[in-house]
């Protein structure tokens, strides 16, 4: 399903540059709970935008179900985002001014679909994540996990093959973030890839195999946890 | 472009943002409205000018006499001259390039024009049928103008003025069909006109066929004054000259004395005149462009502002497969949405004070000197609207083109 080869990542600051992931080798294969753990500041995040094509990489291979994705177009990205990728992130990322039922029906609006489809499609999602009664509600008036539960259905709408989710429990406090990990083994469950970039052991322990990171190379794939 | 989701999208936002919005679209709106007002004004202004200047078709040229000033053939200056009834007769007979012509003659002294107990001082004048063709400023209100049957037939009647009928005769009273005294002599009212110039006198004239004044009051065949019109494609200045030559030998007048007679050619003053206007719109223009102009840099800025707060949105959007070109639409749409709206808002309060403006000047009775009937025409009304998408374009143009470039990394990374 993805297939990273000798990645290189950089940031230019100033005159030098930043050299935050450093030659990644890595597999994930269809259907996979991941996780990607390593400490702050190793690369976790970068990693994941480039898999999701929010970012472009500087050196290397990166195939996405099979497909290459060279330097593609902003508008080709902008496909792939919308249907393969499913986004969550640490902080949400809900427009503050759209209520819940239109945050989830977000992604269909670019996929063309009608008004009144999208807006029953997503009250479909938000009753599976059993937030029917909050359609109407703002994001500044649900609790975060909530909020998430709410992110989660976006990221599910148009039914993409991979979520990616970037610690997505680091705002919520730990029975929160259980309920909110459950959801994603459901997903996971349905058939969808999963990559949860987390840095809490009780996360990484909810996944089937922990990919660990440090320095932008990849310390160990299969990363044994210690008992809790 | 008609996209009726994209607007839904686009009217959501802006319902959500009302205050941002509405700070936006004050800046377009106050363009709109003073560039209206000032083109209001503007025409109000040129309306003013021309009632004040244009007094007779804009082709036709006035001959007058002086005296002399130089020595000619054996004869002294200083001499007073006359044009006679032979002199537009030669001219009719030899110059070519005239449309119509009239000679135009006046008693001289006040005396008393009566009807029935009510008596007033009046100007009394005698002119042709193609004189009424060459005053354009007189409107007739009641009965007929004076034609050329009249002429031939010499028949006492007249036309009359408007203040003339007001003095004469009783407010229900109608004027036409009825007989009024002129030094003794009764003429028949056929016509009454209003005299729509700036010179209030010339509503106070009574007017005769011209060979009835010449038979009752001047039967010496003297001219005071006379006008032509040029014909299509003839230039006045030449047919001018032409004139001035002939008379100057019918009257024994050296060749270079430029004050033996003198004229007065409309087309002259009318083209000074749409000089005039052509500069008064010209300044309109660019001061009301110049405020429309600042308010699409305020826009222009405003959205800036707008796109840098959405940034996380835009980032949020992308990150949930927006495309570049649809972020551009998004806010350049609302932009020219904005400009449109409260563009056309200031168009319509614009036209409202104008109008008002107008009315109360109406009911007031005021006259303004070189001020009358502000106004805006549909033809300009129509060309400040297309300026105005075209300018709400240009001023999303350049945040639309900074929301498509937003980096969703940076956008959507935690504070
Ligand atoms: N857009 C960026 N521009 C410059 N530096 C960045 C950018 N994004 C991340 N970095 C830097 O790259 C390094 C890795 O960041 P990140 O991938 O967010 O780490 P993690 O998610 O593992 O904490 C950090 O030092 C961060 O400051
Ligand atoms: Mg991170």
């Amino acid at each position: 399903m993805i297939s990273l080869k000798d990645v290189h990542k950089s940031y230019p600051m100033g005159k030098q540059s930043l050299h935050v992931l450093k030659g990644i080798d890595m597999e994930i294969r269809e259907g996979e709970l991941v996780s990607i753990m390593g400490s702050s500041g190793s690369g976790k995040s970068t990693l994941l935008n480039l898999l999701g094509i929010l970012d472009t990489l500087d050196k290397g291979e990166y195939h996405l179900g099979g497909e290459l994705i060279g330097n593609i177009s902003e508008s080709k990205a902008a496909v792939y985002r919308n249907q393969s990728i499913g986004f969550v992130f640490q902080s949400f990322n809900l427009i503050p001014f759209k209520n819940a039922m239109e945050n989830v029906a977000l992604p269909l609006y670019y996929e063309k679909i009608s008004r009144k489809k999208r807006n029953q499609m997503a009250l479909e999602y938000l009753e599976k994540m059993g937030l029917l009664e909050w359609a109407d509600h703002l994001p500044a008036e649900l609790s975060g996990g909530q909020k998430q539960r709410i992110a989660i259905a976006r990221a599910l709408i148009s039914n993409p093959k991979i979520i990616l989710a970037d610690e997505p429990t680091g705002a919520l406090d730990s029975t929160t973030s259980a309920e909110v990990m459950k959801i994603f083994q459901e997903v996971n469950h349905s058939g969808k890839t999963v990559v949860i970039v987390t840095h809490e052991n009780d996360i990484a322990r909810s996944t089937e195999r922990v990919i660990y990171l440090k320095d932008g190379l990849i310390l160990d794939k299969n990363y044994q946890l210690p008992a809790a | 472009m008609f996209d009726l989701d994209k607007w839904q999208e686009i009217f959501s936002t802006i319902r959500k943002n009302k205050l941002r919005t509405a700070a936006t679209a004050f800046s377009v709106f106050w363009g709109i409205l003073m560039l209206v007002t000032l083109l209001g004004a503007g025409q109000g202004l040129q309306n003013g000018v021309q009632q004040r200047m244009l007094l007779d078709a804009t082709n036709s040229i006035w001959f007058f006499t002086g005296s002399t000033t130089m020595p000619y053939k054996g004869m002294p200056p200083g001499r007073p001259l006359q044009f006679s009834e032979a002199d537009l007769k030669a001219i009719e007979e030899n110059i070519d390039g005239i449309e119509v012509m009239s000679p135009e003659n006046f008693l001289f002294g006040n005396f008393m024009v009566r009807h029935g107990k009510k008596g007033a001082s009046f100007g009394i004048f005698g002119a042709e049928q193609d004189y009424f063709v060459i005053k354009v400023t007189q409107k007739y209100i009641a009965g007929r103008k004076l034609n050329w049957m009249d002429d031939v037939s010499a028949r006492k009647i007249c036309v009359i003025g408007d203040r003339v009928a007001e003095v004469l005769f009783e407010p229900d009273e109608d004027p036409v069909g009825k007989y009024i005294d002129i030094r003794g002599s009764h003429f028949r009212v056929v016509g009454v006109y209003r005299f729509e110039g700036f010179d209030i006198q010339q509503s106070q004239r009574i007017y005769i066929p011209f060979s009835t004044f010449q038979r009752s009051f001047n039967t010496d065949k003297s001219v005071n004054l006379f006008a032509v019109t040029t014909a299509d494609g003839v230039p006045g200045k030449a047919l001018e000259n032409r004139i001035i030559k002939l008379l100057r030998q019918r009257h024994l007048v050296h060749p270079e004395d430029n004050r033996a007679f003198w004229t007065h050619n409309q087309e002259d003053q009318h083209r000074s005149i749409l000089n005039l206007f052509i500069g008064i719109k010209s300044f309109v223009w660019f001061v009301g462009l110049g405020t429309l102009l600042a308010g699409i840099v305020g826009i222009s800025n405003i959205m800036i502002i707008v796109v840098k707060e959405r940034t996380r949105e835009i980032g949020i959007r992308k990150a949930v497969g927006a495309t570049p070109r649809s972020i551009v639409s998004l806010i350049l749409q609302e932009s020219v949405l904005i400009t449109a709206v409260a563009g056309y808002s200031g168009l319509v309060v614009g036209v409202a004070l104008l109008e008002g403006l107008n009315y109360i000047m109406e009911m007031a009775g005021a006259n303004v000197e070189f001020f009358n009937r502000p106004e805006i025409d549909f033809t300009t009304a129509i060309s400040a609207t297309i300026v105005l998408i075209i300018a709400g374009a240009i001023a999303g143009l350049v945040p639309a083109l900074r929301a498509a470039k937003v980096n969703p990394v940076v956008a959507l990374r935690n504070e």
